[in-house]
């Protein structure tokens, strides 16, 4: 299946991009993030949440269909 | 009526009308930080009619800030910003009433000045004052419009607000110091704050006049370059919230600025720990482990019932944890940092250092 990331804040620059198409099997949140801190080692020292079709969800979350996941960062800057 | 006349491209609105206009009027509103995000949001609920306003920042201003925050000019630079925001929205609306407060906001002062408000707008601009700023409305039980930005983006919610979920919920901890930039380190355009700002202050003005859907368990993500807003729901997390309410006892002794990095949790060299007296010291090891170090007299703690443990001492006694290498006692001095301790440090290296500085002195 096909999901689309979408990286918001330091998290694009992170990984040069704010968005991509990933093809993977039905996993959890925390492998998919694996997967992504794998390919960006960047990721490794950011802090972050998950979002799936626009829902905040936890590691444990299953993905198992086509879906959008955004990788939401705090942000400090007043 | 002079007020009337003011107001009045706002109160021929239906759903506002004189009614909505008396609500601004009877509502006080604590904005933190006037600066890029804080400027924008006290023009505009100042200019609506928002009966009274505090403004607590204790920054001056700098020639830098004159790109954004649209309060002031050449004439207010080396001023407080409380003090010079006051100055020039005391003309923009003299009919209301303007408190400004030239400090810090701390943990001592936060809790008085909430509870004199309704509603708090979070225009500060790092880590440690955002979770004090939240920490305190939910322990006053006040909601936080929150906005914050980096570089071309912002993020904009209502915290706190009839049940809905805290800062904490979306982001329980914050992030390792220095792990997300400010400002002043990487840039910002002057207009991002205006369109955050501007956007907190019509959340705040839909609080009051109960109007539309506020935006309570939702994220608003915003990208300047791309022109999208985004939209995440968020939902509460009861145990984020107990875990504030649990601590408020100790809230005014906490150290933000330690749970946030900005200050490092103390370290005490082996050899340098082995001659204090009068400190508390904590072994937080299992209870199998070895070496022990008798010549401590420690408290035999291991780490995962420490928690269970803390009401057991004095948080302003001077207390000394190790364990095996100097790991899991750091995360022991963070525990107890976040339940109001002061005097917390532990030792470099743990009892594997201290077994061998004590061999060097008997050798």
């Amino acid at each position: 299946m096909q999901l689309t990331i979408k990286y918001f804040g330091m998290l694009a620059e992170a990984t040069s991009i704010t968005e991509e198409q990933l093809q993977t099997e039905a996993c959890s949140v925390s492998d998919l993030l694996k997967k992504l801190k794998n390919q960006y080692p960047k990721l490794n020292d950011k802090d972050f949440k998950v979002a799936i079709n626009q829902e905040l969800v936890n590691n444990n979350y299953r993905i198992d269909n086509e879906v959008e996941v955004a990788l939401l960062p705090p942000f400090a800057g007043g | 009526m002079e007020a009337n006349n003011r107001y009045h491209r706002q109160i021929i609105l239906p759903e506002i009308g004189t009614s909505g206009q008396e609500k601004l009027t009877t509502a006080k509103v604590l904005v933190i930080g006037a600066g890029g995000l804080g400027c924008p949001a006290l023009q505009y609920l100042v200019a609506a009619g928002i009966g009274t306003i505090g403004i607590v920042d204790f920054d001056i201003v700098e020639t830098s800030n004159l790109h954004r925050q649209i309060l002031y000019g050449d004439s207010s630079i080396g001023e407080n910003k409380a003090l010079a925001a006051k100055n020039r929205l005391e003309d923009l609306n003299p009919t209301i009433v303007i408190n400004a407060y030239p400090e810090k906001l701390t943990t001592k002062n936060a809790i008085s000045l909430f509870s004199e408000y309704d509603i708090i707008v979070d225009g500060s601009d790092n880590f440690s004052t955002r979770y004090l700023v939240n920490d305190a409305c939910v322990i006053t039980g006040k909601p936080l419009v929150y906005g914050a930005i980096f570089k071309y983006e912002g993020q904009v919610s209502v915290f706190n607000y009839q049940n809905g979920p805290s800062y904490r919920c979306l982001f329980p901890e914050p992030p390792k110091a220095g792990s997300v930039p400010s400002c002043s380190e990487i840039g910002v355009i002057g207009v991002l704050p205006g369109i955050i700002g501007s956007l907190q202050a019509n959340e705040v003005l839909k609080i009051i006049l109960e109007l539309g859907d506020v935006l309570s368990g939702k994220l608003l993500m915003y990208d300047s370059l791309s022109t999208r807003f985004s939209t995440f729901s968020v939902n509460r997390v009861d145990p984020e919230i107990s875990k504030v309410l649990a601590v408020q006892e100790d809230f005014e002794t906490m150290d933000y600025e330690l749970l946030c990095g900005i200050k490092p949790v103390v370290e005490i060299l082996p050899e340098h720990a082995l001659t204090i007296k009068n400190a508390l010291f904590i072994d937080v090891r299992e209870t199998h482990e070895q070496p022990k170090i008798e010549s401590l007299h420690p408290k035999y703690i291991p780490i995962n019932t420490l928690q269970k443990e803390l009401n057991t001492f004095d948080n302003e006694q001077e207390i000394i944890v190790f364990c095996q290498s100097g790991v899991r006692s750091k995360k022991a001095v963070e525990i107890f940092i976040e339940h109001g301790f002061k005097h917390v440090s532990h030792i470099k290296g743990g009892a594997i250092a201290l077994y061998e500085q004590q061999t060097l002195k008997e050798v």
